[in-house]
């Protein structure tokens, strides 16, 4: 760990000293100090539940600090409100966008702080303004297009351009890439350098390893609520920042031995479906998934992996083609069957949005663990539940998995993301399955987490579960497949074995180029 | 740096579809209208000028609920808001009217009874939706319960005003013909409710008041990192609803009909809240959800004088506006979108 001298800004742009920040059986910021010199990007680095959104949201006084001190320029100040933080020139860019989707791009820049000719809003003026401001600053935005019909990237560049618009100097971007593809992330990356260069300090909140050592002038890492070191890029690598974010050594590739692949569990033959907008979504996908091998499903996002598992898992209408089981010699057929029959075939799922599909965020994870098994044995003694089985199975998973929460009876809504995740991975594979369908099962999710989900997923191949894995991440593909299938436009165009493929292969597989 | 690329938006058409199918059936009730005038210029006229008062409550019920909906509160009590307000401003003018014995000072005071009532409603249903965080809907009902019990007890039959509004000639204009017995010669209220229309409108896509209360309703939060004080919103703009809510039931007793009876507002508050959501959220389009609405009543009114109830079971007839007013609607407008965050309780973390 390097301590890093300061001697560059006498003066830092904004000083945390001390901040303690507790909500109920949490202590979210335990005396955290944080220095952001002038013209520099500020890694704040840590796992999910770390504390930095906390932090950031002091900062922007959105939370009352219980005790420490902030100083902007020197100078002590308190913030009671986002109009303090807006007029000591603190401007925030929050994870999920705080723009109203059917306003225009300069009614959302102006909002609270409007343009006016006598009572009248004066759009013209504000957009003018709004253009020079995005102009000095080198982004481009269209003051009159709708925020609902701009992509995210564009999304973001407001947002940025409505805290410069503040006359804000210090800009908090809270996981700014988190929403972002790989493209959209490398063109904010040069946005925040030319920040500086046009002296902008910038606090860049994410848990990405290799974005934070290619963008940062120093890096912070929080942990459980404390600051656990800073360090310069220079000075570290992955491996170095992921231990001190998790704590202990943590292995970014997927330990595992060769796949010993048994008979086919899982066989998909010409399906067909069609998405929301009812367009052709799967068009005559076929392929088997093994006992005891991973099938990693690769492909850009929307060309019909979503749908994909909807349809395998009796989500979504199936309009042709098979979808077999063959489990323990059994044979069935499960196409368009209801989601309940497949679940009880012995299939597991893990879903693409945790939120919505996978967990009822107003039950307590006691319930969210037994969802499909309430109304079994040792769950259920007739029609009556038992619930000190339900409370002992929740114990045992939390142990189990270690989800981290201070009691199994709070609503799963309070968990972070990558404990709502491992209550998702113990409840689907406490039970007696046979085939598991994971849906990017580590989106979103800090490295600490990730470790332990693939790891769990390898751990399930071994022990003979066929696991049909979906994602986005080709990195994930990669390390954790055995055999990889390339999606475009619906079908699957090939499949090939991982230990074989490079990423300029599947790359070009994914863009429908077979070589 | 390079200068990012601006994906443009989808190029939008000169007209909308939704705009040229307004345009339409404006065309075509215009020519019915006219053609209507060429055959029998009495009947039209007076069917006109009885649809025109028949919207009056319903559109001033319908801005109610939009200023609460666009700020962030589902209001359904406005039926209950209506019939307190027409109750309160029938008493007043009662009161006020025996005292004075002045016609003209008994009614001024009465509409500002029943606007002071409508905003102590909305002022309580601001209190159980936003501070006590009550279930909107459940807080709307309330109100209309708690209306309909306290008016219908405290109600006695042998009370009596000087009187009720009466019309008023605008100079020129009220000499044009159709449009001027119509549109031009109206009593206070009427005309008040037209204007209150463009008021409306200016306010919320005009005003920074505006912006504001539909940031309030579609996206709390994001108006809360801008230093918007939601809750504050929200209270103001239930209120202002309130005050809208209580001129509709005040027009009842005091322009419409003269008197008060037992549950006089008999559903307008539910229509209007039908109209508000038909004309999708916008004043202009509750204005001309409640004229098609007021058109449908005075057409089945001359229907059955035209003695068509002899034919077709009078309920049958009775229906049509209800019907029209669906059908049409449902048919012509399409899929509306309420303000994301309506029924929303906005909460500081």
């Amino acid at each position: 760990m390097t301590e890093t001298t300061q001697t560059s800004a006498p003066v830092p742009a904004i000083e945390a000293r001390d901040i303690t920040k507790r909500f109920p059986g949490v202590l979210a910021n335990d005396h955290v100090s944080f220095t952001l010199a002038k013209g520099e990007i500020h890694a704040l680095l840590g796992e999910n539940g770390a504390g930095k959104t906390t932090l950031m949201n002091v900062l922007y006084g959105l939370y009352h600090p219980d005790e420490g001190e902030i100083r902007v320029n020197g100078k002590p100040i308190r913030i009671n409100g986002p109009e303090d933080a807006i007029s000591h020139g603190i401007g925030m860019v929050h994870q999920h966008f705080m723009l109203v989707p059917v306003f225009t791009v300069t009614e959302n820049i102006m909002l609270g702080n409007e343009t006016v000719r006598g009572i009248t809003l004066d759009r013209r003026a504000a957009a003018k303004r709004i253009l020079e401001v995005a102009e000095q600053y080198g982004l481009a935005v269209e003051p009159d297009a709708l925020v609902e019909d701009l992509p995210v990237g564009v999304q973001q560049r407001v947002e940025i351009v409505k805290a410069l618009y503040r006359n804000a100097d210090i800009l908090i971007l809270d996981e700014p890439t988190a929403v972002l593809t790989p493209q959209e992330a490398e063109d904010m990356f040069v946005i925040m350098r030319e920040l500086t260069r046009r002296g902008v300090s910038i606090i860049f909140i994410t848990h990405k390893l290799k974005e934070v050592l290619s963008v940062s002038d120093r890096i912070t890492v929080m942990r459980r609520g404390q600051v656990v070191g800073s360090t310069v890029p220079s000075a570290t690598d992955e491996r170095g920042l992921a231990a001190m974010m998790v704590g202990r050594e943590v292995i970014l590739t997927v330990p595992k031995g060769p796949a010993n692949p048994g008979a086919d569990v899982l066989q998909v033959e010409n399906l067909a479906a069609r998405d929301d907008r009812d367009l052709l979504a799967l068009n005559g996908t076929s392929f088997t998934v093994r006992a005891g091998e991973v099938l990693g499903v690769a492909g850009v996002q929307g060309n019909g992996q979503t749908e994909l598992v909807e349809a395998i898992t009796g989500l979504r209408p199936v309009t042709g083609g098979r979808v077999t089981l063959c489990i323990d010699g059994k044979v069935s057929d499960i196409t368009g069957a209801a989601p309940r029959d497949i679940i009880l075939h012995g299939v597991g799922h893990i879903p693409e949005d945790r939120q919505k599909h996978g967990l009822v965020m107003e039950y307590p994870i006691t319930d969210n663990l037994v969802l499909q098994t309430y109304n079994q044995p040792p769950f259920a003694r007739g029609i009556v539940r038992d619930d000190r089985a339900v409370l002992k199975n929740a114990e045992e998973r939390i142990a189990e998995f270690d989800v981290r929460t201070p009691s199994s009876v709070i609503a799963t809504d309070t968990l972070s993301g990558g404990n709502k995740q491992k209550v998702i991975v113990a409840r689907e594979l406490s039970r007696p399955i046979k085939l598991l369908i994971a849906a990017q099962p580590t989106r979103g999710l800090d490295v600490g987490s990730i470790e332990f989900i693939h790891s769990r997923l390898i751990e399930a191949r071994d022990a003979g579960i066929a696991v049909l894995l979906v994602s986005a991440e080709l990195d994930e593909i990669l390390s954790v497949s055995d055999r990889i299938a390339v999606m475009y436009k619906g079908r699957i165009v090939d499949v090939v074995s991982a230990a074989e493929a490079t990423r300029e292969q599947l790359g070009l597989l994914m863009a429908g180029v077979k070589p | 740096m390079t200068e990012a690329a601006i994906p443009k938006t989808a190029a939008r058409p000169a007209l909308s579809r939704q705009t040229t199918v307004w345009i339409v059936v404006g065309v075509v009730v215009g020519g019915a209208i006219l053609a209507s005038y060429a055959t029998n210029a009495v009947i039209t006229t007076s069917v006109m000028a009885s649809a025109l008062r028949q919207s009056v409550p319903i559109v001033l019920g319908a801005l109610c609920g939009l200023f609460c909906e666009r700020s962030g509160v589902i209001n359904i009590g406005i039926e209950g808001m209506m019939l307190m307000s027409a109750f309160t401003a029938f008493l007043t003018s009662v009161t006020i009217g025996r005292a004075t014995g002045d016609a003209n000072t008994a009614l001024a005071a009465a509409v500002i009874v029943g606007l002071l009532t409508g905003a102590l409603l909305g002022l309580t249903h601001a209190f159980m939706s936003v501070t006590l965080k009550v279930d909107q809907i459940i807080g709307g009902t309330v109100i209309n319960i708690i209306a309909m019990g306290l008016t219908g007890y405290f109600y006695q039959a042998n009370m009596t005003t000087l009187g009720k509004f009466q019309p008023i000639a605008l100079p020129l204009l009220s000499d044009i013909p159709l449009l001027g017995p119509v549109l031009f010669t109206n009593p206070p209220i009427t005309f008040a409710a037209l204007i209150l229309v463009a008021v409306a409108h200016y306010v919320l896509y005009f005003t920074p008041w505006g912006l504001r209360t539909r940031a309030a309703g579609e996206h709390p939060r994001a108006a809360d990192t801008v230093g918007i004080h939601v809750n504050m919103m929200r209270y103001a703009n239930v209120m202002i609803g309130g005050m809208l809510a209580g001129l509709a039931g005040a027009f009842l007793p005091l322009e419409a009909v003269g008197s008060f009876e037992r549950n006089m507002t008999n559903g307008r508050g539910f229509i209007a809240l039908a109209v508000m959501i038909f004309g999708k959220w916008t004043p202009f389009g509750a204005l001309g959800g409640a004229l098609l609405f007021g058109l449908a009543s005075a057409m089945q009114t001359q229907l059955q004088f035209f003695g068509l109830g002899d034919v077709i079971p009078h309920q049958f007839v009775g229906m049509l506006p209800y019907v029209l007013t669906i059908v049409v609607l449902s048919g012509f407008v399409g899929r509306s979108r309420p303000p994301a965050a309506e029924g929303k309780v906005y909460t500081k973390e």
